[in-house]
């Protein structure tokens, strides 16, 4: 039997899994589902890997890719979790990057090689835009953000940590 | 994996890191609703939920090694049976403990997952060099704290320096070898306790330079060593107890 779906499909059908701390944020943009494939017998294999190796959404995560699949009725698939290649917060499109700004929480910044953690100490505001901020804290209320304030619009806010 | 004799030393790397990393992730999320100020709480609540969750990573390697569900593994044992250094299972103490244990064993751990990101056992390496992202974070809050604090005020300073000595000779017990140290070198597993030892000793000391801390004296013979070997402190049964009350109630619980 062919399939009556292509990984084009199944990508638009997973764009709609969202981050469950991030509902603005699909779990494609995220770059926490790496790779999409469907066999010619329509087997979908999804793989994906989690932003922080402690997350504890990454469960709940792939309990909703599974879902989305069963819904759109495919009935063999596999979604594997591994660290075979490991997330860093480059991945995040750039369509990702708008929706988090959208939702009050400042973009990583992209970098080359390894991060330089002194870029957290003048975070470009996500409401204001302004980079006259300080980093309160690199540990927020998840495991991917970190805490900061802005002193042009005198407001708190968060970054999604660059990894 | 090519020998048996490999399996062995390999699961017994695991087992140190993954058992330090479960019982200092408990010990952290003491300070829950707790810490000395409402970000130190957060920072030390999150870093016991990346140090748990990191366990588990490794207690999931260890799993498709032919070990036991990481669930069994973490809450099924007793102290004898634990790999971690005694380090780690020392209560809380105040605050200033807490800081220079975390200090001292996160440089320890950031260095070895850089170690470990070229070991010739690719899904321990693949998951080292994600874990070296992750702790740089870690080292970060330490070191900054350890500036700022170890730089204060005569009190700060002088609470800080009592801690460091009561915390040195546990330190050094990270490092104790492993009965298979040769294996691992051989084999290009890890690189070794001897080099992550004298890589973490210039670490630390360099980041102490910069404060009024200093560590005064280092006896090899004061190491609290026996850790890794299952021998520990009486303050680790308790502590495991606890972990693995809602288990032992109900194994089926679900929390």
């Amino acid at each position: 039997m062919v399939s009556t779906y292509q990984k084009e499909d199944v990508l638009l059908w997973l764009a709609e899994v969202m981050d469950p701390e991030i509902p603005v944020v699909s779990l494609i943009d995220l770059g926490v589902i790496r790779e999409v494939s469907v066999d010619a017998k329509g087997k979908v294999m999804v793989e994906m890997t989690p932003t922080f190796v402690g997350c504890p959404a990454m469960d709940y995560m792939k309990k909703e890719v599974e879902q989305v699949l069963t819904d759109h009725q495919v009935k063999d698939f596999e979604v594997n979790v591994s660290f075979e290649s490991q997330w860093s917060s480059n991945d995040i499109t750039d369509n990702g990057r708008a929706a988090l700004k959208k939702f009050g929480l400042a973009p990583p910044p992209k970098y080359q090689l390894i991060p330089d953690l002194e870029i957290l100490d003048q975070v470009p505001c996500p409401y204001c835009d302004s980079d006259n901020t300080t980093l309160n804290t690199p540990f927020g209320p998840t495991l991917c953000r970190s805490m900061h304030y802005c002193h042009n619009c005198k407001q708190a806010f968060e970054q999604f940590k660059p990894l | 994996m090519d020998s048996h004799l490999n399996e062995l030393a390999l699961k017994e790397l695991l087992y140190r890191i993954a058992d330090d990393l479960l019982i200092l992730g408990h010990r952290n999320s003491e300070w829950t609703g707790i810490g000395p100020l409402l970000e130190e709480d957060i920072a030390f609540s999150s870093m016991a939920q990346d140090k748990i969750g990191q366990s588990l990573a490794l207690y999931e390697l260890l799993h498709q090694l032919g070990e036991r569900e990481p669930d069994v593994v973490a809450f099924m044992r007793n102290a004898d049976q634990f790999h971690n250094c005694q380090f780690v299972e020392l209560p809380i103490g105040g605050y200033e403990f807490s800081l220079i244990r975390h200090f001292l064993y996160d440089h320890s751990l950031f260095l070895r997952f850089q170690a470990l990101s070229n070991s010739s056992y690719e899904p321990l390496a693949a998951l080292s060099r994600k874990l070296v992202g992750e702790l740089r974070y870690h080292v970060l809050h330490a070191s900054t704290f350890i500036k700022q604090l170890g730089t204060a005020t005569e009190e700060s300073i002088s609470r800080l320096q009592s801690s460091l000595n009561e915390a040195i000779p546990y330190s050094l017990g990270i490092f104790e070898p492993s009965p298979y140290e040769k294996e691992l070198i051989d084999d290009g597993i890890f690189s070794g306790e001897q080099e992550l030892f004298h890589q973490w000793w210039s670490v630390v000391n360099e980041i102490l330079g910069k404060t009024a801390l200093e560590i005064s004296q280092v006896d090899q013979e004061l190491a609290k060593t026996g850790g890794r070997l299952g021998q520990h402190t009486e303050h680790l049964q308790p502590l495991l107890d606890e972990m693995s009350e809602v288990i032992k109630l109900d194994p089926s619980a679900e929390w």
